[in-house]
């Protein structure tokens, strides 16, 4: 078969952290958005997904860290940080052994990968799980790409993952939907946290959807900093799937800032069925 | 200039069970484990959050050494901006620049 959906969305700790400091007029539409991707996912029958995300020093740190990594385990665990802390408690989550094996294999004709069979997932993947897969019940591929700090890998070589992905994808028989996740603007974890730049990520947000990659590819990382903030740099995972969306637009299903989950919450899909 | 090895001490804390045990058990042992200044060693042990992260202490390990030295959400935010208020703007790391392309 090959890719049968394609979004993203955030993954803020606080979003399920500090869902009771939050308001609850623009919270409860952001849990909506996430439900109505979950029945948009489900509604395409997937066997597996992949979930393009940026851990945030749980696994890989700067002893060894991958530019990519992917998770090739038969499970994997999460959430890593204090479950009281993240508002989710720890548990097993299936992966897919053999379609990672598969996919690592094939992606690799055309970008380098790491690869892990030990993976705690943190709240960049057990966020978006939390909304998605509530019942844990679909396998999971996990895909990392280092957006924590320099030096970090270019943006056109996220692009070309995603469509290396999409490639890969297409070879297997099981149906993949596929999720990238990050924050757009934001300064998380510093004294700047709740600074969101609304125009940024609403500039941002329409490039990703009109799917223009050279739009994408002139970011410049120094830029992102100043204007965006450090978490910018994970714009990464939702380039990656505007590469395996290539030729296709997408639709914003969500996009508010809300200052207590530190991030513009998004919520979008790509057309590309 | 050891700011590596600050943060591998605080990542290990936030990731591993077994150091965990070395915080609770032995935590000076554990501190002469790790290639830290004496100013990084007091900063760890008492803990001065506003000074580590002053010093380049990536937020996405701070932010859980403070949650498990007890702080909570909007106070660890406060303990940086005392940091940064008492020590001046960030010396090193993440914070003070990125490396354009
Ligand atoms: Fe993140």
């Amino acid at each position: 078969m090959s890719l049968v959906f394609a979004g993203v969305c955030s993954h803020a700790p606080g979003i399920t952290g500090r869902k009771e400091m939050a308001d609850p007029t623009v919270r409860d539409p952001l849990y909506r958005a996430f439900d109505r991707m979950r029945a948009a996912l489900e509604a395409t029958r997937p066997d597996a997904l992949i979930v393009i995300a940026a851990e945030h020093f749980a696994n890989f740190f700067m002893n060894n860290m991958p530019a990519f990594c992917v998770g090739m385990a038969d499970h994997y665990e999460g959430p890593i940080e204090d479950e009281a802390w993240l508002g989710i408690q720890r548990r097993r989550i299936p992966g897919a052994e053999a379609l990672s094996h598969g996919l690592i294999q094939e992606v690799m004709n055309d970008v380098d990968l790491a690869y892990a069979q030990e993976w705690k997932f943190d709240h960049g993947l057990m966020v978006p799980l939390h909304f998605l897969t509530p019942r844990y019940d679909l396998p999971v591929v996990p895909v990392n790409i280092n957006c924590q700090g320099p030096p970090l890998i270019p943006l056109h070589r996220c692009y070309a993952l995603g469509r290396a992905l999409k490639r890969a994808c297409a070879a297997r028989a099981e149906r993949i939907a596929l999720i990238g996740t990050g924050g757009i603007s934001h300064w998380p974890a510093t004294p700047d946290s709740g600074r969101i730049n609304e125009a940024w990520d609403r500039n941002f947000l329409t490039k990703l959807l009109a799917n223009n990659r050279e739009d994408l590819l002139a970011y410049r990382d120094d830029e992102t900093w100043r204007e965006a903030g450090q978490g910018g740099f994970e714009i990464r995972t939702f380039i990656s799937v505007a590469g395996a969306a290539e030729g296709h637009t997408g639709e914003l299903w969500f996009y508010a800032p809300i200052p207590i989950f530190a991030v513009g919450c998004t919520v979008a899909v790509m057309n590309i069925s | 200039m050891s700011l590596y090895s600050v943060q591998k001490l605080l990542f290990h804390l936030n990731r591993d069970p077994r150091v965990r045990r070395c915080f609770d058990e032995d935590f000076e042992g554990l501190l002469t484990e790790y290639e830290l200044s004496q100013e990084e060693r007091a900063a760890v042990r008492q803990p001065d959050l506003g000074l580590l992260y002053v010093m380049g202490v990536n937020g996405q390990i701070l932010m859980h050494y403070a949650a498990l030295r007890g702080y909570e959400w909007r106070a660890y935010i406060e303990a940086l901006r005392e940091g940064e208020r008492r020590y001046g703007p960030v010396r090193a790391g993440l914070y003070t620049r990125a490396e354009g392309r």
